[in-house]
């Protein structure tokens, strides 16, 4: 089976889908967090599948704006753990259902 | 045949990996299959070691590669790939040998523990990974396997999680190879400038062969510097020693693994093999680099084993050895007898995995007791132990004849013989192998002979006091040392931790057939030539040389030690001495003095900063916007108060409204914006 990029877009759509689920089910911060790398990464994936099947596929224009965007995924993770763990310390908790301070 | 194995060379890391990863979401309960699982995966990768090594035995210098494109970065392009050659093969088949003795002896010592499935596991993902490193022809390849092992043992030495000193030495295991490793990320990169290649072999182009060599020309010096940091780091040599006597903290299958088969064997296998990185340009046999090696090899070797003579704890001590036998593999390497160095290495895995197995079956036999000192007279408690005990003793303390360790460390200290630029390693590794029987006479005199010194070990006699001779020697023993009975709960271990023992006992004897000068069969494999038997040669001057140092070494270990209590002989001769020994040379103190001080130091005065510096600046900032928030109120209070209060009812009263909206759960928001995102998808699909 030769890669198509329909193929590409359903495993990037199945990849946001679950990372969605994730990010909605799961009540811990941290399994949040990695719900929303999943989804970045199905948005990488998309950069790099329409830079291959898209009119100009020579490297490396496309997978540069995907290593950037990586890179970028990473300081935005660091940031999310540290804001976890200061929540931790400061709720004693990581359930997202009991940090509802901002309730209007 | 040759092909086949070649391009399937990668099976052999990737079985015990795979076993690793189904071992892993088994359940925890499922513990037979887990065991089973882990030494199926050795046998294979056994049974796959050897059809790779069978066809290295066809020539002499036989060398096979298999590359492959990973993936392709504009004009350059990322090979990897795995090379057959006899230092492979013969890592290979020692690595997963001893480490099946393991597996097999981890099913008895950890029988009681409750994760021994995430143990298997953990075990065959180091065995993998190990066997990664030996088989890579990219250094990138080797790098990744390097990490990998390195994530391993810090893995299985924290392995007991809720010991909070398994994991401070779980964390300085990992931390202090980082250093060295940051030296090899460099020396790789700049191996990589200056060669534009990392395969070791390919054709003629790969950055050991001639072309590639060419290439490098002057900067091989600092390149092969850099990759010796990672070297010093994993084999745990000076100054980065200090974790591998704290890596004892993970239980004791665990240290044979790191100390025999893996971990520190990779930083010696490393030097061997990116040798001719080290060797170019080599005037008589000499480069810097190399004259680097041998002197961080001298230092380690020599301050490991006088240390090794103050240490009370029977793995301590072990793995001081072995921080001594490292430095003498290096100090091998480093003067041109890279086969000899190899072949200590694969002898030393045999016996330092029988020490380690033995030490961990008289640990289980004294449930968890470590303390030298509170043993003694095990030989007639657990015999096997014993007999296997003082094999792998005589391999270490380099007992000439019958055992592997004695004719390697022969074959090293001849290298070391003729180094031209200083006879000194000669003579420092001479006193070492004195010190090496000394310390190893010290301990086992300690372990098995004697009567028990600790009160603790009293409840069940064994059957062998009933015979005559034994419960004489042992009664007058007894009765002279505490006035009472010998009395011991000590036990054997079951047969699943004896035969391993016998096994690799075995291993470490008949593994001296291929080694003595008479057929120097796996020094001639290892450097690619063709021998012959010339029994004549099996006499020489360096071994009776050898014979004598080592027999003076436990001749004044047994007559010094032989009547020591509780108080060691060392300590009351030369208390100032021992102390010094026994804490280490203080190393652990200095560098918390120096370099963890200083980090401390560097982090007090950033923390500093960011406190007042820069937090001054936001709070200036802040006052300013507070200032300015004063004088606008004071313009709202009296200026235009009265017609806002109007507007403002209006906005609470609908603020209202859409705050019952706002619950704070951030889910539902997350929610919102999904249904929102999706509402917006329907519409474009609609509208078109």
């Amino acid at each position: 089976m030769t890669p198509t990029l329909q193929l590409f877009l359903i495993v990037s759509a199945a990849l946001f889908s679950i990372g969605l689920l994730a990010a909605l089910s799961r009540r811990h911060a941290i399994f949040i967090l990695i719900g929303i790398e999943l989804m970045l990464a199905a948005a990488n994936l998309n950069f790099v599948a329409f830079w291959r099947f898209g009119p100009q596929p020579q490297p490396p224009t496309g997978v540069l704006v995907a290593i950037f965007s990586i890179a970028i995924a990473a300081a935005e993770a660091a940031v999310g753990l540290a804001l976890v763990i200061a929540i931790y310390r400061h709720y004693r908790t990581t359930n997202v259902d009991k940090l509802d301070s901002l309730k209007g | 045949m040759s092909s086949w194995s070649v391009t399937n060379l990668w099976l052999i890391p990737a079985v015990p990996l795979v076993a690793s990863f189904f071992i892993l979401i088994l359940a925890n309960s499922r513990r037979r299959t887990a065991a089973a699982l882990a030494i199926l995966g050795q046998i294979a990768a056994l049974a796959l070691s050897i059809t790779a090594f069978l066809p290295t035995l066809a020539a002499p210098g036989f060398r096979s590669v298999h590359n492959f494109t990973w993936f392709t970065f504009g004009d350059q392009a990322l090979r990897l790939g795995w090379v057959l050659d006899p230092l492979a093969a013969a890592m290979m088949i020692m690595i997963t040998l001893v480490g099946l003795c393991i597996f097999v002896f981890s099913v008895g010592y950890m029988a009681g523990d409750k994760n021994l499935t995430r143990f298997f596991a953990y075990l065959s993902f180091f065995s993998g990974a190990m066997l990664g490193v030996v088989i890579a022809n990219s250094l990138l390849l080797l790098f990744f396997s390097w990490e990998l092992v390195g994530l391993a043992s810090y893995l299985l030495i924290g392995f007991w999680i809720d010991r909070p000193s398994a994991a401070a030495a779980a964390k300085k295991a990992f931390i202090t190879t980082r250093i060295g490793d940051l030296g090899f990320f460099l020396g790789m990169l700049w191996l990589y400038h200056s060669s534009g290649t990392l395969l070791f072999y390919d054709q003629g182009r790969g950055c050991l062969e001639n072309a590639g060599l060419l290439a490098i020309g002057a900067s091989a010096t600092f390149i092969a510097l850099l990759i010796f940091c990672g070297a010093i780091g994993k084999s745990g040599q000076f100054p980065l020693h200090v974790w591998l006597p704290d890596a004892m903290e993970g239980p004791t299958p665990v240290s044979a693994l790191i100390h025999a088969a893996t971990m520190v064997a990779a930083g010696v296998f490393l030097v061997a093999r990116v040798y001719p990185l080290f060797s170019l340009g080599a005037v008589n046999g000499v480069t810097p680099s190399l004259t680097v090696v041998v002197w961080v090899g001298v230092v380690t070797a020599l301050m490991a084993s006088l240390i090794a003579l103050a240490q009370v704890d029977i793995k301590r001590i072990l793995a001081y050895s072995t921080v001594s036998q490292l430095g003498l593999m290096m100090v091998s390497l480093g003067v041109g007898g890279v086969a000899a160095g190899i072949m200590h290495l694969i002898a030393h895995g045999f016996f330092k995995a029988l020490l380690f197995l033995g030490a961990g079956s008289v640990i289980h036999g004294l449930h968890h007791e470590q303390d030298i000192r509170k043993m003694g007279g095990l030989r007639w408690t657990m015999p096997v132990t014993f007999l296997t005990y003082a094999i792998g003793m005589m391999n270490l303390s380099g007992v000439p004849f019958f055992f592997s360790g004695g004719w390697t460390k022969e074959e090293v200290l001849h290298a070391t013989a003729h180094w031209p630029v200083s006879a000194l390693p000669h003579y420092l590794m001479l006193a070492g192998v004195i010190l090496t029987a000394l310390y190893m006479t010290r301990q086992i005199i300690y372990v098995f002979f004697g009567s028990a010194r600790s009160t603790d070990f009293e409840s069940v006699r064994p059957r062998e006091f009933h015979s005559g001779e034994a419960a004489t020697t042992t009664e007058n023993i007894s009765v002279g040392r505490t006035g009472q009975r010998p009395v011991f709960r000590a036990h054997e271990s079951p047969r699943v931790m004896t035969m391993p023992l016998v096994i690799l006992a075995l291993c470490s004897i008949l593994f001296a057939l291929v080694l003595t000068p008479a057929w120097p069969w796996l020094r001639a494999y290892l450097n690619g030539e063709s021998t012959h038997v010339v029994f004549g040669s099996l006499i020489q001057p360096v071994i009776l040389l050898s014979f004598v140092l080592v027999a003076a070494g436990i001749g004044f270990g047994w007559l010094t030690y032989r009547n020591a209590g509780e108080t060691d002989p060392l300590a009351r001769t030369q208390p100032g001495l021992f102390r010094f020994l026994e804490n280490k040379m203080w190393f652990d103190e200095i560098y918390e003095r120096t370099i963890i001080a200083f980090s401390r130091i560097l982090s007090r005065l950033t923390d500093w900063l960011d406190r007042y510096f820069w937090d001054g600046l936001v709070r200036l900032f802040a006052g300013l916007g507070q200032a300015f928030g004063v004088l606008s109120k004071g313009f709202d209070d009296h200026g235009i108060n009265a017609g806002v209060d109007e507007t403002t009812s209006g906005t609470r009263g609908f603020g209202r409204l859409i705050s019952a909206a706002h619950s704070g759960q951030i889910q539902t928001y997350l929610g919102a914006i999904a249904i929102g995102m999706l509402l917006l998808l329907v519409l474009y699909a609609w509208l078109g």
